[in-house]
């Protein structure tokens, strides 16, 4: 047997039936994921039991909550060169090709995340069996991190249940459940929690018929198909990123093309294309984003704040959402408003998101339960968490707290969704000042992950730690930012957008503007998302930030906004709209924008970006990064404003901002916080 | 004839309602309707439960009616209790008395109450007639268990050729329940039988569908329905009032509609008959110890109640054989109640139940009485309307009728009421409430 300073991570038992188990719990985190260390302990068992007489062998997971949720990403940050890389994975090559070959029936016994290498290693399993329970995810979105599979998933998968279910997977980074990973041939059976045991133990005393894909994925597998599927699977995956952006999902096509028709040249052409993307800029950037992300959810670990039941005062977009979010993510909620006229358009968008996210009637139902039209306000009383969302209108909302305060419990979270009006002011109608926290959350709310916690001088620290807790809660990422105009996200997004605005009113076709953002690697051009946020509002946030920043609103938006054009939502804004599309001119790939256009646009995101710093919006640059990010899309790939002007030469960079100083004027003056960049 | 006690015993503890609510009585309208019979019931419910100074977690049990609740809602009172948060530990259990299912789970939930079973009940009633089933007849179920055999083409093919147009005629489910199966008459025509015995002509029934209307529209106007809950729709609609309510209704409109049940010569119309709704009203009861330690305000008290049973053939004439027994027992003349509510059927059966206790005849052969009750005088009867004007879903009435002659009582600052129905099959029930326990 095996000894006992391998049995760190993973722990082995042979029962009765001489069917060993072998789980991974991996110490001292609480998923598990599979570092260096992890998979070679995982090999050593793996050679002592090719020569153990067993009947089978089952893989498992010793954590409740999940099976493996990848390979150590904190190992990638570590990679000094692409031969480093190519090591690592061929070194893991080796001993998944050793558990494939294994002469007896192997089982991976699936609950919760299966995702990457996870997911890599039960493909090397002969059979898979997951949990059926919702919290099963099964995948590999290694695009999402900017690379592609490498511990032999690119091969494995294809071959298990075909290219054209394999691909499309993989291409976009997709997840699973355990059903839908069933019917795709992912796994052999997806059975309830009470049956995983009886399932494995079945299958290794009895082994069926491993799963293989039809006769047709065999046919489209083919050396002279696969070029021809391909083309038509690069075009799909150009619709959504650009190959300069995001190289690894083209990769992983020239991949499958050239060498999918031997697993081994496969593997060490997978290995080879692997090492070559994770030390590129854009996986490393994406991979910075991943950690970002990870160190904003850390923010909710502050305070074991939990709230059960959530009360929304103001049933319009916003507040409707947010409950309706809330509502999904498991809470009881409330949502107030004047009148049951008010409530109703909110339910009808609450049960279409139900639909669409929980499918079965059952859950549609219970989520419909838990979500309260209350016009009398009963729930104030009841609620943990009580959000206002009324309109922008300081006295109203101040009544409304003295209505609000003396009824809701003593520890109750009071939160306000306002973008414009400053806590301080806000704070004087309560008689505890230090419980008003804001939660500004982005529209929309389903699919805006980031939520800025705002904190005036007065707010108590401890409650703005339980409104971090609570939007972990509902699973959005909290990002402190402090009580000024615009907070952090709409401060920065406005000047850009106001530029762009400009540009357009000078003559500079709305195409090209788009075109040069989309390219830079925004994700909708600032024209085109300004007519999506509503033109109305843009302005109302341009003339809040201009009051205490000192912009200028252009002519354009307001002349736009009082002839009634507001956008995407009225059919008209810049673009006019056809079913909610706008209908930009073709503009061929010759034309060429002003050379400034694109400079015109990012420089104002990182002059007021450096301004956000320097006063402390928010705590740190990694911060500023992962609120933009994640607030407004900013190109993930190069990993935030502050961190790609870092990556730049910035001696160039100053020059470029004065230079656009002395064309534009005042609003290119760089901020004092270029002085402190080296 | 088995009969309760003609005297009260004095052993029982007094029961209390604290608060009640409804929906709206939403008209059927030729299609299922936007609620089933548990989104009904959780929807008059839950705000109820919210404005309480108790937990949902804290009743002892919830008991509703309901005549035919959906597939999914078997035992639809658990349902509705689990949905609006009472917790898997507090019971409940489904009563099903024809169009008294609604009185019967209060009064099951009363006498609980009252023998020291229970301290704090939900109860009530909900249908949603209409998502009342569509059914296959026999033949048609016969064949889909031999189509269900057939394994070869042949044996299809063979059944196939068996099968018939009339196989595919569907049964209204709600049709048949509006029927007796006994004495094979539609509940609309019991009613003629009743206008028929009683000598009340079609134009009598129209004044008093009129009446029940103008009621209704006066009580809306003034806000007399503040039991009612809003519903809300997937679909982004508010529900907020009876909506079978007719505003324009004239004894012109009346008179034009022709009779449904007795085709040709008949009396009873659509228009004088209650409407197929949808609809739910649930009551919290409770017993002294429940109010005094929670705190509650009392709206009132279920003082008794009778169950009658009569001649199938002529069951709308069941309250007045409840009426007169629960007036004895508590030996009050029937002066001495203050408001009515007689659940409208159908007008004619209202007037026909209005005339036997007045009837000295009928009062000596059907009650075993040697003079008439006495005669319930109209202006306290049905004072915000009834079935004819906002409909009778046959699960809920009962609670409805009950939750609001308690309003009533309230608003007027009177003291006893009695609130009855009649029930398909040949039964009657009525409930004595007082504001105070006497």
């Amino acid at each position: 047997m095996v000894d006992n300073k391998n049995d760190k991570h993973w722990h082995i038992h042979t029962d009765e039936d001489n069917i060993t188990w072998l789980t991974l719990d991996k110490v001292g985190t609480s998923t598990n994921v599979l570092s260096v260390e992890v998979i070679a302990e995982l090999d050593s068992h793996l050679i002592a039991l090719a020569k153990e007489p067993v009947k089978g062998l089952v893989i498992q997971s010793g954590k409740e909550k999940g099976f493996i949720a990848g390979a150590d990403i904190k190992e990638f940050l570590k990679v000094r060169g692409t031969n480093d890389a190519i090591e690592m994975m061929r070194g893991c090559h080796t001993v998944f090709d050793r558990l494939e070959a294994l002469p007896f029936p192997t089982v991976a016994l699936i609950n919760g995340f299966c995702l990457g290498g996870g997911m890599e290693l039960v493909l090397a399993c002969r059979y898979r069996i997951a949990d059926e329970n919702p919290s099963v995810r099964l995948g590999l979105p290694e695009v999402m991190l900017g690379i592609h599979p490498g511990f032999g998933g690119s091969m494995r998968l294809p071959r298990l249940i075909g290219p054209v279910n394999a691909m499309p997977l993989m291409l976009s980074g997709r997840t699973v459940s355990a059903r839908a990973a069933y019917k795709l041939g992912m796994v052999d059976y997806a059975v309830p929690t009470r049956q995983m045991i009886r399932a494995a133990r079945a299958i290794i005393l009895k082994p069926p018929q491993p799963k293989q894909p039809g006769r047709l994925q065999h046919f489209l597998s083919h050396r002279l198909i696969r070029p021809l599927l391909g083309m038509y699977m690069r075009r799909s995956v150009a619709q959504r990123v650009s190959k300069k952006h995001y190289p690894a999902p083209y990769a992983l096509l020239d991949l499958w093309i050239k060498h999918s028709d031997d697993p081994r040249t496969m593997l060490a052409e997978e290995a080879a294309s692997v090492a070559r993307l994770v030390v590129g800029d854009t996986a490393q950037n994406l991979i910075r984003v991943f950690f970002l992300q990870e160190q904003l959810k850390s923010l909710g670990h502050d305070s074991d704040f939990h709230a059960h039941h959530v009360h929304v005062v103001g049933a319009g977009v916003m507040g409707g959402d947010i409950a309706a979010w809330c509502a999904l993510s498991g809470l009881q909620v409330t949502l107030q408003d004047q009148s049951p006229e008010r409530i109703a358009p909110a339910i009808k968008r609450a049960h279409d998101l139900f639909k669409k996210r929980l499918r079965l009637p059952r859950l549609v139902q219970a989520a419909m339960d838990r979500l309260r039209p209350d016009v009398s306000g009963e729930g104030v009383a009841q609620a943990d968490v009580v959000i206002e969302a009324i309109f922008e209108n300081a006295e109203a909302k101040e009544a409304l707290y003295r209505e609000l305060e003396p009824r809701m419990k003593a520890d109750a979270l009071l939160a306000t969704n306002t973008s414009s009006i400053p806590l301080e002011e806000l704070g004087k109608a309560l008689s505890r000042p230090e419980r008003l926290v804001g939660l500004h959350f982005f529209n929309p709310v389903a699919k805006m992950k980031l939520v800025e916690i705002v904190h005036s001088t007065q707010t108590d620290a401890k409650v703005a730690q339980q409104a971090a807790s609570f939007t972990r809660q509902i699973d959005r990422l909290p990002l402190p930012v402090q009580s000024s105009p615009g907070f952090l996200v709409n401060r920065i997004l406005m000047p850009y957008l106001l530029e762009a605005v400009v540009m357009e009113s000078e003559g500079v076709q709305p195409e090209l503007i788009d075109r040069a953002a989309v390219d830079f690697g925004m994700p909708m051009g600032p024209i085109e998302l300004a007519d999506t946020v509503g033109l109305d509002i843009c302005l109302s946030v341009a003339e809040i930030l201009s009051a205490s920043l000192g912009t200028t609103v252009p002519d354009k938006l307001r002349t736009l906004v009082n002839a009634g054009n507001l956008g995407r939502k009225s059919g008209r804004g810049f673009y006019a709209y056809k079913k909610g599309k706008p209908e930009k001119a073709k503009i061929d790939k010759e034309t060429e924008a002003p050379a400034d256009v694109t400079d015109r646009m990012v420089y104002s995101i990182l002059n007021e970006a450096l301004a956000c710093l320097r006063e402390g919006v928010v705590d740190t640059a990694d911060h500023l990064d992962a609120g933009i990010i994640f607030g407004t899309g900013f190109a993930p790939f190069r990993g935030g404003p502050m961190h790609y002007l870092r990556s730049q030469d910035v001696s160039v960079m100053k020059q470029r901002i004065e230079s656009l100083a002395q064309t534009y004027g005042e609003r290119f003056k760089p901020d004092e916080g270029w002085q402190e960049l080296k | 004839m088995a009969q309760r006690s003609s005297v009260k015993t004095s052993k029982m503890r007094p029961v209390y309602v604290v608060d009640g609510s409804r929906t709206p009585f939403l008209k059927a309208r030729g299609k299922p309707g936007p609620f089933i019979a548990s989104d009904l019931a959780v929807g008059a419910g839950r705000q109820l439960l919210a404005r309480q100074p108790f937990e949902a977690t804290e009743f002892d049990e919830v008991i509703l009616g309901c005549v035919m609740p959906g597939p999914d809602e078997a035992n639809i009172a658990r349902v509705v209790a689990l949905r609006l948060g009472c917790g898997q530990r507090v019971t409940a259990w489904t009563v099903q008395r024809n169009c008294a299912s609604g009185m019967q789970a209060l009064d099951c939930a009363a006498t609980n109450i009252a023998t020291g079973r229970a301290d704090l009940i939900l109860a009530g009633g909900t249908e949603a007639m209409s998502h009342a089933p569509i059914l296959l007849g026999p033949d048609m179920v016969n064949w889909l268990g031999d189509w269900s055999k057939a394994k070869s083409l042949g044996q299809r093919l063979k059944a196939l050729g068996q099968l018939r147009p009339a196989h595919l005629k569907p049964i209204i489910g709600l049709m048949r329940g509006l029927s007796d199966p006994i004495v094979g008459l539609s509940m609309g025509q019991t009613a003629e039988n009743l206008a028929w015995r009683f000598k009340i002509d079609r134009e009598r029934m129209d004044a008093f569908a009129m009446q029940s209307h103008q009621r209704l529209a006066a009580a809306q106007d003034a806000g007399h329905l503040s039991e009612i809950e809003a519903l809300y729709d997937s679909r982004g609609h508010v529900h907020d009032q009876d909506d079978g309510l007719r505003r324009d209704t004239s004894m012109a409109g009346l008179a034009k509609p022709r009779p449904v049940f007795d085709r040709h010569f008949g009396m009873v119309t659509a228009g004088n008959s209650a409407q197929i709704t949808d609809g739910a009203a649930l009551l919290i009861l409770a017993s002294e110890d429940a109010i005094e330690k929670h705190n509650l305000p009392v709206l009132g008290c279920i003082a008794d109640s009778e169950w009658s049973g009569v001649d199938p053939a002529q069951m709308g004439l069941g309250p007045a054989n409840a009426i007169a027994p629960l007036l004895k027992r508590n030996r009050m003349a029937l002066e001495k109640i203050d408001y009515w509510e007689i659940n409208e059927a159908f007008a004619t059966q209202v007037l026909a139940v209005i005339a036997a206790l007045n009837d000295v005849e009928y009062c000596r052969t059907e009650l075993d009485r040697r003079t008439a009750v006495g005669e319930i005088d109209e202006a306290c009867l049905n004072v915000d309307g009834g079935g004819v004007s906002l409909g009778h879903p046959v699960g809920a009435s009962g609670a409805r009728i009950v939750l609001h002659l308690l309003h009533v009582l309230k608003r007027t600052n009177s003291q006893r009421g009695i609130a009855s129905l009649c029930i398909g099959g040949g039964q009657g029930g009525a409930m004595l409430l007082t504001r105070n326990k006497d």
